[in-house]
């Protein structure tokens, strides 16, 4: 394939395969020999393979625009993303480190607040938090865990330290397409597998069932695991239904369940009610329940609160989970890991700075043009400026939009996203990418291998969500010793 | 089982095998056309009366010719009994079962789906129009393979059953109308040679030639083919034969009272049948009476089985 190595230069950047001299690091030599060593037609044929095995797997994601809803076949790249075995290790263990530490800390703030009261986080932060759930206070999950199932966006910036760049603790989305690229690279390139230690991802299934399982009310008997959709038209449904079949558990939607008079939740079958246990739920807090939250939500089930506060069904997330998934309450991670677990945080935070403190914010208003600026709650890419790309009126209008809701926005320093080489028009050019490995955390921790490397198919883009013109690829931990 | 996965499971197998029957009824008439002396002209208006579209055809279209009859039952869209239509149906109700459905049952009709938008347009001129119906009723049948050799006999596989042989009994009897398809044109003295080779087509089309005439054994006659696909209970496409797969279905589900009782009574009047006149007079007002017998099965399954019950 047309992969010239002197001619694929990442000024100023870091790729993850090819070093500052040009030549391929050492975890990616074998990689990228196999690649070079195909003709052009033959890495041609490959990739219309991938494509072809995309379409007929339905690996798809839905777009919704005004002409309807699209399902758009998942866009992926060819050329993996490699991770040295024992840089992993290290990851995993922060990440690990992490989702302990935010987990004591969605406790704290729903029981004693011993944070607050400590002084280690601003009572203010707190008050002005839209996703701190009074409904919540005085709840007790097991194990103390609120965020089950955790997101965490990892990049690498140009000084090759990898940063977490946020937590996504509502209902983070992603890890069936990680489990499909393997899928989907197995079948187009088994000789690559034969050739490399790639350690496997595909115990995630597994591990979620065991983590929802532990938290079954009724310990001991085989619990009853559903997966709540919103139903066919969420953009995640895909992945929904690949959790639910891979894990033999009941795909049910809001309709389907009903909480009875003994405050149980219930699910409509063939022959009756059936008594639920455990309820993965891909659905966000505010339509989970219209007695409790927003009153118009027909996605919901009615009394589903009641029968978690009554300790009758566990929720994963559970409810007001997502008060740590707040850009300002990200701040203050590295804190909370010193503060509960006694420890240095093992994965640094990107710098960051936050409008509601009047010195960050003089120094943001005064360099928009170099800092990214992003809402505090905001998901998916939407409602962010990149200070160096945008344009003299945006910046003035995000001035503004500070000013008037100083809590509700953070900066940060423009970071250079690490690139991966990837296939655009039959050549290999450098694409920014970034990793979500997937945590959870029940009984015990679980990381994935690796996780869901997004990739900004545009030239110098940064933005690498799929439903801002993203693609991804499949993220290989290797381990270092090759195969003879 | 949910209710609610119950009843998409029964309609994505109904919708499956209306499109192969569909397809299996279109290439009869076709054939049969090829058969026919060229002063002899299907009418292809009664396709549209056996399909029960007639009306939602004559919204759209002016003239009830070859083309524009096999157009709507084919690939138009608007039509909501057409191949196309059937095969969107289906596919919309897999893609709510994906943690229901083996991922190859699942590929193979996003597949059959994908093949149908790919080539309905171009299939509608007699030499390709054939090919079309081959593929759609091959593809079909590997569907079914897969569910048959790999799907445990569970209630998810039940309710498939159910839905492919209410449909698949369903289409049966509308291919038996297909026997009265009108011949414009013809003589008076043809007419029994002409009325041989329609029950021909009709056994062709069900590809239950070659089993009736194994099983048979006389020449072919309106009133051995009636006996044959309504009655036998050997052949998996007679009325009777799907009649009783779907009540050995039944007979594994709870609360089966309802329905089976319907349903017996619709195999006894297909048991009963006086097929001496049905032969004579045209078995249509008859064929019209089971298909009532029909919607009444599914209406009691559909009462049971997927509508919601509140009460804890």
């Amino acid at each position: 394939m047309t992969l010239e190595l002197n001619g694929y230069r990442a000024v100023d950047l870091y790729d993850e395969l090819i070093g500052s001299d040009g030549q391929p690091r050492p975890h990616a030599r074998v990689l990228l020999e196999r690649l070079q060593s195909l003709s052009d037609e033959e890495f041609r044929e490959r990739v219309e393979a991938v494509n072809s095995a995309i379409m007929a797997m339905g690996i798809t994601f839905t777009v919704y625009s005004e002409a309807g809803n699209i399902d758009r076949a998942w866009p992926f790249d060819v050329i993996p993303r490699l991770i040295p075995g024992s840089e992993w290790r290290r990851t995993e263990a922060g990440l690990k480190q992490r989702l302990t530490a935010l987990n004591m800390f969605i406790d704290d703030l729903y029981g004693d607040q011993r944070i607050v009261k400590d002084g280690v986080f601003p009572a203010e932060v707190l008050a002005q938090s839209r996703n701190f759930r009074p409904q919540c206070v005085g709840a007790a999950p097991r194990f103390g865990v609120w965020a089950h199932i955790c997101g965490s966006d990892l990049v690498r910036n140009n000084d090759g330290v990898i940063y977490v760049l946020e937590d996504n603790l509502r209902v983070p989305s992603g890890v069936s397409y990680m489990l499909e690229n393997r899928g989907v690279m197995k079948r187009v390139f088994p000789e690559l597998f034969e050739h490399l230690d790639i350690l496997p991802v595909d115990e995630y299934p597994s591990q979620l069932y065991e983590t929802l399982a532990s938290l079954s009310p009724r310990p001991g008997d085989q619990p009853e695991i559903v997966v709540l959709t919103p139903g066919v038209y969420n953009s995640a449904y895909f992945e929904h239904t690949y959790l639910a079949q891979q894990m033999g558990a009941e795909l049910v939607e809001g309709s389907d369940l009903v909480v009875g008079d003994d405050d149980c939740v219930y699910m409509k079958t063939i022959a009756g009610l059936n008594r639920v246990d455990v309820i993965y739920r891909r659905i966000d807090d505010d339509f989970l329940d219209p007695e409790a939250f927003r009153a118009d939500s027909a996605l919901g089930v009615a009394g589903l609160m009641r029968a978690w506060r009554k300790s009758n069904v566990a929720l994963a997330n559970a409810p007001g989970a997502g008060v740590a998934d707040d850009k300002v309450v990200y701040a203050f991670v590295p804190d909370m890991i010193r503060y509960y677990l006694d420890q240095d945080p093992l994965i640094p935070n990107v710098p960051t700075y936050l409008c509601m403190r009047e010195e960050d914010r003089r120094h943001v208003l005064a360099h928009l043009d170099e800092l990214v600026v992003k809402p505090a709650n905001e998901s998916g890419g939407y409602g962010m400026m990149v200070g160096p790309m945008a344009s003299a009126s945006e910046r003035e209008k995000f001035a503004k939009l500070i000013e008037a809701d100083p809590r509700n926005y953070i900066a940060q320093p423009t970071l250079k996203l690490s690139t991966v080489p990837t296939v655009c028009d039959d050549r290999a050019a450098a694409r920014h990418v970034d990793l979500r490995p997937f945590i959870l955390q029940g009984e015990h921790l679980h990381v994935t291998t690796g996780g869901l490397s997004r990739v900004a198919l545009k030239e110098g883009s940064l933005v690498v969500n799929s439903s801002q013109g993203g693609g991804s690829k499949d993220t290989w931990v290797v381990a270092e010793q090759e195969k003879r | 089982m949910l209710s609610r996965v119950a009843e998409n499971v029964y309609w994505m197998a109904r919708y499956l095998e209306r499109a192969e029957n569909t397809a299996r009824l279109i290439n009869a008439t076709s054939n049969l056309l090829l058969d026919l002396p060229r002063s002899v002209v299907v009418g292809w208006e009664s396709l549209l009366n056996i399909m029960g579209c007639a009306e939602a055809f004559a919204e759209h279209y002016n003239v009830a010719d070859e083309r524009n009859v096999t157009r709507f039952l084919i690939a138009d869209e608007r039509n909501p009994g057409s191949i196309q239509s059937s095969l969107n149906g289906a596919r919309d109700n897999a893609r709510g079962l994906r943690d229901q459905l083996q991922r190859e049952t699942w590929e193979q009709i996003n597949d059959l789906y994908l093949y149908g938008k790919r080539e309905a347009g171009n299939s509608l001129g007699r030499r390709r129009r054939y090919q079309f119906m081959q593929e759609i009723v091959l593809r079909r049948q590997a569907i079914i393979g897969i569910s048959s050799s790999c799907m445990s006999r569970n209630p998810v596989y039940r309710f498939i059953i159910m839905g492919r042989c209410l449909e698949r009994a369903d289409m049966t009897t509308r291919i038996l109308d297909s026997s009265a398809i009108e011949l414009l044109g013809q003589h008076a003295e043809d007419h029994e040679a002409y009325s041989n080779l329609r029950w021909v087509s009709v056994l062709r089309s069900l590809s239950a030639y070659q089993m009736y005439r194994q099983s048979v054994q006389v020449r072919v006659s309106g009133r051995a083919v009636l006996r044959y696909l309504l009655q036998d209970r050997d052949f998996p496409r007679s009325v009777a034969f799907c009649l009783n797969d779907l009540s050995s279905c039944l007979r594994e589900l709870p609360n089966n009272r309802k329905p089976r009782r319907i349903l017996s009574q619709v195999l006894r009047e297909i048991d009963e049948a006086d097929l001496h006149t049905l032969a004579d007079t045209g078995p249509d007002a008859f064929l019209d009476h089971i298909q009532v017998g029909f919607n009444d099965i599914h209406g009691a399954i559909a009462e049971i089985y997927f509508s919601v019950k509140e009460a804890a």
